[in-house]
């Protein structure tokens, strides 16, 4: 393989993995901090896709990404909402928000389960006008995964040390604290899914105009493609400082593609790729329980065998 | 300070598991007083406790805080005046933050965009001092790393940081083992006399009920069965409120962990 082959596909799959962690920053937010596990991911995603593309089509690049991300937030109220105010089981409230969503995007989108962007002015074709001739030419895609995964860890940063950062990460530290305290949970909740769905609903949008076409399943097994990649970055920079997590969070969904790459060059055919993502959460969550375990296993195994000794 | 009027709560209303938890309790306690509360298990200590802090609402009755009415006020409201201390040392504290953010989360100082400055970072430090347990030397460290005590101290700081109008301690020092337990009680007496705070204590040691603070209420089936303060309370023995206990309530006192502390 020539060089120049490789390092065209290093800097897509580096590009691929900057636009996912921003997704991965979002479930950082939700997953690791609020500890709720919001099933609602895959919809939000296809719908900042879905949105972005829509605004981007009708002539408003620029106006494609808040529009994205204010979408973004509406999904995540509705998630908060099913299951601050009405009852509804936190997972059984992303599911629900996720189905809902297959609709509503195919609707954003016109009836229609693709779009095409090929001709569309989007933020990508602007910066890649902007810098027609200069050195940094054909890394435009790269320069705004860059600078959104900065602002977002950036803002992150600065958020989870106000005192409504603090709180949401205290409601998903000791739920039972926050009950008894002057924090309404029900506030930071809403809080917390509104602004991790806005940062999906980016990343969407992100992905969408950077490959020039939506479909309506682009977001599918993303949830599990970011938790991958959460887990993974904790495996390196865990127990460490918000900004280090943060950082780590975006090196998992690196090494995540590094995977998936890897894979590839080994012939797994690209329909694998999810497989893998289950997997590898699989190996992230079970592993140190199973790590725990096997101690008792051992007994259990062994007393098992010795049965015949008892007694004597 | 504090007013409870006619107050009753049925849980389970409607089903064979109903139970009266709190039988028309009329309760009028005065800015200053530090009350200590006994009763046998399921007398309706912690229930009390519940309905002042809004953990659920009362069917009947006025609960007063300062003069205003807080019965149908939701618990994170009324949180902001009043501190609460559970049995349970891990209630208190989030374990994966810092002491320093426990600290500036219970504090409840700013706006929700604020951040907590150097000087109040360094108050912290000095009051965290007045522990004398090396904790304003771990302000970093995630509180999930502190021993039981340890954390039940910082709940006890943290719960007084905010200045509340009432502190409530739900058998604080129950979890503990003795020594510590004596040093968070002996904490608790500082804290509530420096600050002249208004406190109510739940506590299953019969001594200690009497010892500390100025009043000392026996609950039983739901229901305040016994209020005692001044000179009378000043002449109670232990043997006294066993006694009392059984006139008020016509049953021998079964609790052993009562009997034998």
């Amino acid at each position: 393989m020539a060089f120049s082959t490789i390092l065209g596909l290093g800097q897509t799959a580096l590009e691929l993995a900057l636009f996912n962690a921003l997704t991965v920053l979002a479930l950082f937010l939700s997953y690791s901090m609020l500890n709720v596990c919001d099933l609602s991911t895959d919809g939000c995603f296809a719908l900042g896709a879905a949105v972005g593309a829509v605004v981007a089509i009708a002539g408003h690049p620029w106006l494609s990404i808040p529009a994205a991300m204010g979408a973004g937030m509406l999904s995540g109220l509705t998630t908060a909402v099913l299951q601050t105010r009405m009852g509804v089981n936190s997972l059984l409230a992303g599911i629900i928000v996720n189905t809902g969503l297959y609709s509503v995007n195919i609707w954003i989108m016109g009836g229609s389960s693709l779009l095409n962007m090929n001709k569309t002015e989007t933020v990508f074709t602007m910066l890649k006008e902007a810098l027609k001739g200069s050195p940094l030419g054909a890394q435009y895609a790269l320069i705004i995964g860059l600078i959104a995964v900065a602002v977002v860890i950036a803002f992150l940063c600065l958020f989870l040390r106000t005192k409504l950062g603090l709180a949401i990460r205290a409601t998903g530290d000791n739920p039972d604290m926050v009950r008894s305290s002057s924090i309404n949970p029900v506030f930071t909740t809403t809080v917390g899914l509104c602004i991790s769905n806005s940062f999906t609903a980016l990343s969407g949008c992100l992905l969408a105009q950077s490959q020039k076409s939506v479909t309506v399943d682009i977001g599918s097994g993303m949830v599990t493609v970011a938790l991958a990649s959460l887990l993974i970055g904790g495996v390196f920079l865990g127990r460490r400082s918000i900004p280090l997590r943060a950082v780590g969070a975006v090196l998992g969904a690196f090494v995540f593609r590094l995977v998936y790459t890897i894979a590839l060059r080994f012939n797994l055919p690209a329909f694998m790729l999810k497989l893998i993502s289950s997997v590898i959460v699989v190996i992230a969550i079970s592993g140190p329980y199973l790590k725990k375990q096997f101690p008792l296993y051992k007994r259990l195994l062994a007393a098992k065998f010795a049965k015949s000794g008892v007694g004597e | 300070m504090l007013k409870l009027i006619h107050v009753s709560k049925t849980f389970n209303p409607g089903t064979p598991d109903a139970r009266l938890a709190l039988d028309d309790v009329t309760l009028d306690v005065n800015r200053g007083d530090f009350i200590s509360i006994i009763g046998a298990n399921g007398a309706g200590k912690s229930t009390l406790f519940n309905a002042v802090c809004g953990s659920f609402f009362v069917d009947s009755g006025t609960i007063l805080l300062d003069g205003a009415n807080v019965t149908m006020l939701p618990e994170h409201k009324r949180a902001k005046v009043i501190g609460r201390l559970f049995q349970d040392p891990m209630r208190g504290s989030a374990p994966g933050m810092s002491i320093e953010e426990n600290l500036v989360l219970a504090a409840g100082q700013g706006g929700w965009m604020s951040h907590a400055g150097k000087k109040e970072k360094q108050a912290f430090r000095d009051r965290l001092a007045l522990l004398n347990m090396g904790l304003e030397d771990r302000m970093k460290q995630p509180v999930g790393l502190l021993s039981g005590g340890q954390r039940q101290a910082l709940t006890l700081m943290m719960a007084t940081l905010s200045m509340p109008k009432i502190l409530l301690l739900d058998e604080h020092t129950a979890a503990l083992d003795p020594g510590t337990a004596e040093k968070v009680l002996e904490l608790t007496t500082r804290i509530v006399s420096e600050n002249s705070l208004t406190c109510l204590m739940i506590t299953h040691n019969m001594q200690s009920a009497l010892d500390l603070g100025n009043r000392t209420i026996m609950m039983d089936a739901g229901r305040v069965v016994f209020d005692t303060t001044g000179p009378e309370r000043a002449a109670l023995t232990v043997d006294d409120l066993l006694d009392r206990f059984h006139a008020a309530s016509g049953k021998k006192l079964d609790n052993d962990r009562m009997l034998l502390a």
